[in-house]
């Protein structure tokens, strides 16, 4: 559908807020007691914040939980009896406050999850996911949408898009029919708009992600994977906190006769992530596990999913113990 | 640092060493490892108040091993890991040459491990004052809101394993917690698993953890989890008078005992 | 809250506290039956987190006993026991896990009326304090934590 733009004054902005909060589940941003942003469900309006660059997770959580159950079963003598989880109770999720990058990468976990096969946990998931995304008006030296064909105010991903204006007001954009639903239920709380620009901060470019990945291609030998790689500890920080990584374990855990399947994230960059039965690991050497991660984000997916498998957020670089500068390790790539 | 670029240096030059483990600065002006092989890029170590990793995690990465015999870069907390290594056979006091460096950011003269040893036992190793303070306050709360804390804190935990990883104690190359023949502590993160880990972590580390607190700053989440280690440090201390980190001779609490260990609690 | 019957788990070792227990029954001394016994070689054998997985299926209260100083069987087991456990108390009140519904003691093979006693003291003493609520709640929720996502 053609995007709308309307105006949504700072007043409304809280009804609205809290119009979906009494009816539904809304995951909104907070600032938690050590100063770290965090997603909660349901805060405060007053709680919300509007000013954060990134939260320390990221919000894939909403459609692929950090763990998830995927049937439990019985055991009888010779028989198993299976009970899926019913994925119909799976409910509306309102995602708020979430910045272009992040809504940005539920495209490429589709992309990903609903590849060949549909994951059908994560398709229900997204399928009951609103995304009332917030452009962002701050931005700091570990941010590089503008390099991986993103922005500041990206519209990938939302369904409304918000963008601060001077005066403390808002511009809402109104993208797909899933936000015009949300207008449509309370269109009181939207006008016209006005001349006023939306502040939007502006991320230098650091490289070209086509000729990355261009370079990249002919790249699995080369020495750069083991010199940028040493100080890598394997740690797994920059998997988890990242809003396009989609590795997963399956477990099973039982007591008795009963039991449970679930997923929950896991990381390619843990040392036995590749192990096999045989006690062969084609990865065993952390240089190895760097070079997939970047050739699956930068040359394998763009090649077989149409799709990037980064979205420039920078919270892999800031949650770094040791200074994995990503972007900086890709600018480097750029030019090998 | 000019002492120290040029000591890695004569050690490349005359090949002593192949490798020297230390600090450099990052595009983003970030302390971060730097293994220097090559004598001309030496001038990229630097040592300042940005450099806090304890690099002895790198010294049993088989792909650093490789490079051949090791320089490191040691402040006192390496220099003390360094020492538990050695005491636990994953190094060779022969194989690496200790760049020592003291409190006040000046290289030391580490010819050997005794040196070492007396460098170290003539410090104080008693956790660092920055989190004495935090690990007093903890101590005064009652059991109830205890508990509560460490809930509170551990419910954030997403097992990433940043903790075990940048801890040089933590070497085992099959962690029990990668063994599901028994699946000891659940892969999945729920607090009360996330309870047992750390529980697990901390009590793998007693007697052995040398309070550089690189866990608790590798946590992307900002858990305190160093407060768990640096509680039985202090403990450690004070049952058994011994820190870890002291000597070449296998001595951490756990592995040995004393006919005559004190306590007041079995009936 | 009257009716409330502590669930103990004791973890014991067969060489001395097993065989002390065995001695209490043979000499037909009558003592509090919530305890659960668990037989272990040594106590040098008892990884700490049995304890915690005892709380974690139910248990109230845990007792750990073995053979007294320089009368282990395997010589040293209960020595490197002893550490652990100091260690581990030390680490369980840092945590605030309560540490007063353990009980850790040293009972002989011999010792048939200690045995009594301290699952006597055990119970009485679990039964004042009450089911171990925190715990279990800590469980529960914990469960919860991964269902809401179902």
């Amino acid at each position: 559908m053609e995007t709308i733009r309307k105006l949504i004054r700072k007043q409304s902005l809280e009804k609205l807020y809290n119009n979906l909060s009494t009816t539904r589940k809304v995951y909104a941003p907070v600032i938690a007691s050590d100063k770290q942003v965090e997603y909660k469900y349901n805060p405060a309006f007053t709680d919300v914040t509007f000013d954060h660059i990134r939260s320390t997770l990221s919000v894939k959580n909403v459609v692929f939980p950090k763990v998830e159950n995927l049937f439990y079963y019985t055991n009888k003598q010779t028989e198993s009896t299976i009970t899926d989880i019913d994925l119909n109770k799976i409910q509306e999720v309102v995602l708020w406050g979430a910045h272009p990058c992040d809504n940005a990468a539920f495209d490429t976990l589709r992309s990903i999850f609903c590849w060949d096969i549909t994951d059908e946990f994560f398709a229900k998931r997204l399928e009951k996911l609103v995304v009332i995304g917030l452009s962002c008006h701050l931005s700091d030296e570990y941010c590089f949408c503008t390099s991986v064909g993103l922005a500041p105010n990206s519209t990938k991903g939302s369904d409304i898009l918000l963008s601060r204006l001077k005066n403390g007001d808002y511009h809402a954009d109104i993208l797909t029919e899933k936000g015009n639903a949300i207008v449509s239920a309370s269109p009181e709380l939207f006008e016209s708009v006005t001349n006023e620009e939306a502040e939007i901060t502006s991320v230098k470019q650091k490289f070209n992600h086509e000729q990355v990945t261009a370079k990249l291609s002919g790249a699995f030998e080369n020495p750069f994977w083991v010199a940028n790689s040493l100080r890598c500890i394997g740690c797994g920080a920059c998997t988890y906190v990242c809003p396009t990584c989609a590795c997963f374990d399956i477990q099973d855990e039982a007591r008795g006769k009963e039991g449970k399947r679930y997923r929950s994230w896991d990381s390619c960059g843990f040392g036995l992530f590749t192990l096999h039965t045989s006690g062969h690991n084609p990865r065993n050497v952390q240089s190895q596990r760097w070079r997939q991660r970047i050739m699956h984000k930068f040359s394998y997916m763009p090649e077989r999913n149409n799709s990037l498998g980064c979205v420039g957020c920078g919270r892999c670089s800031s949650g770094c113990p040791v200074d994995m500068n990503i972007a900086e390790q890709l600018e480097a790539l750029q030019n090998i | 640092m000019t002492s120290l670029i040029a000591r890695a240096k004569e050690l490349l030059e005359n090949k002593t060493v192949q490798v020297v483990i230390g600090y450099e600065a990052g595009p983003t002006g970030l302390a971060r490892p730097a293994f220097i092989t090559d004598p001309a890029k030496a001038e990229s170590l630097i040592y300042d108040d940005r450099c806090v990793q304890n690099l002895a995690v790198y010294l049993t990465k088989r792909e650093v091993k490789n490079i051949g015999k090791m320089a490191i870069v040691a402040t006192l907390p390496v220099m003390r890991s360094i020492m538990m290594l050695i005491s636990e056979q994953q190094l060779f006091a022969d194989n690496i040459v200790v760049l020592g460096i003291s409190d006040d950011g000046k290289l030391l003269d580490i010819a050997d491990n005794k040196v070492m040893q007396g460098y170290i036992e003539k410090s104080d190793l008693s956790n660092p004052a920055k989190y004495k303070g935090l690990l007093a306050e903890l101590n005064k709360l009652s059991p109830e809101e205890k508990f509560l804390y460490w809930q509170k804190e551990l419910s954030k935990c997403i097992k990433c394993y940043a903790c075990r990883q940048a801890c040089p104690m933590c070497y085992c190359t099959r962690c029990t917690v990668e063994v599901n023949q028994p699946q000891w502590i659940p892969v999945k993160a729920n607090t009360h698993g996330n309870m047992e880990w750390h529980i697990l972590r901390a009590m793998h580390l007693a007697g052995r953890c040398i309070s550089c607190g690189e866990c608790g700053r590798a946590c992307p989440v900002g858990i305190p989890c160093h407060l768990l280690t640096m509680q039985l440090t202090d403990q450690v201390y004070n049952y058994f008078k011994v820190y870890a980190g002291t000597s070449e001779k296998m001595s951490s609490v756990l592995s040995t005992y004393e006919p005559n260990d004190k306590e007041s609690f079995i009936i | 809250m009257s009716d409330f019957e502590p669930k103990v788990v004791a973890f014991v070792c067969n060489w001395c506290t097993y065989a002390g227990a065995d001695l209490t029954g043979t000499s037909r001394i009558k003592y509090a039956s919530n305890v659960k016994i668990i037989r272990f070689p040594c106590t040098g054998r008892i990884d700490f987190m049995l304890l915690l997985k005892a709380f974690a299926n139910g248990a109230d209260g845990i007792i750990v006993s073995g053979c007294h100083p320089n009368d282990c069987h395997y010589t040293s087991g209960n020595f490197h026991a002893k550490r652990r456990w100091i260690m581990f108390k030390e680490l369980m009140d840092f945590m605030g896990v309560d540490m007063n519904r353990v009980t850790f003691s040293w009972v002989s093979a011999a010792e048939g009326v200690k045995w009594a006693d301290v699952v006597n003291t055990t119970v009485t003493r679990i039964r004042e304090l009450g089911p171990y609520v925190s715990y279990k709640e800590l469980v529960n929720k914990s469960v919860e934590e991964e269902v809401k996502n179902d």
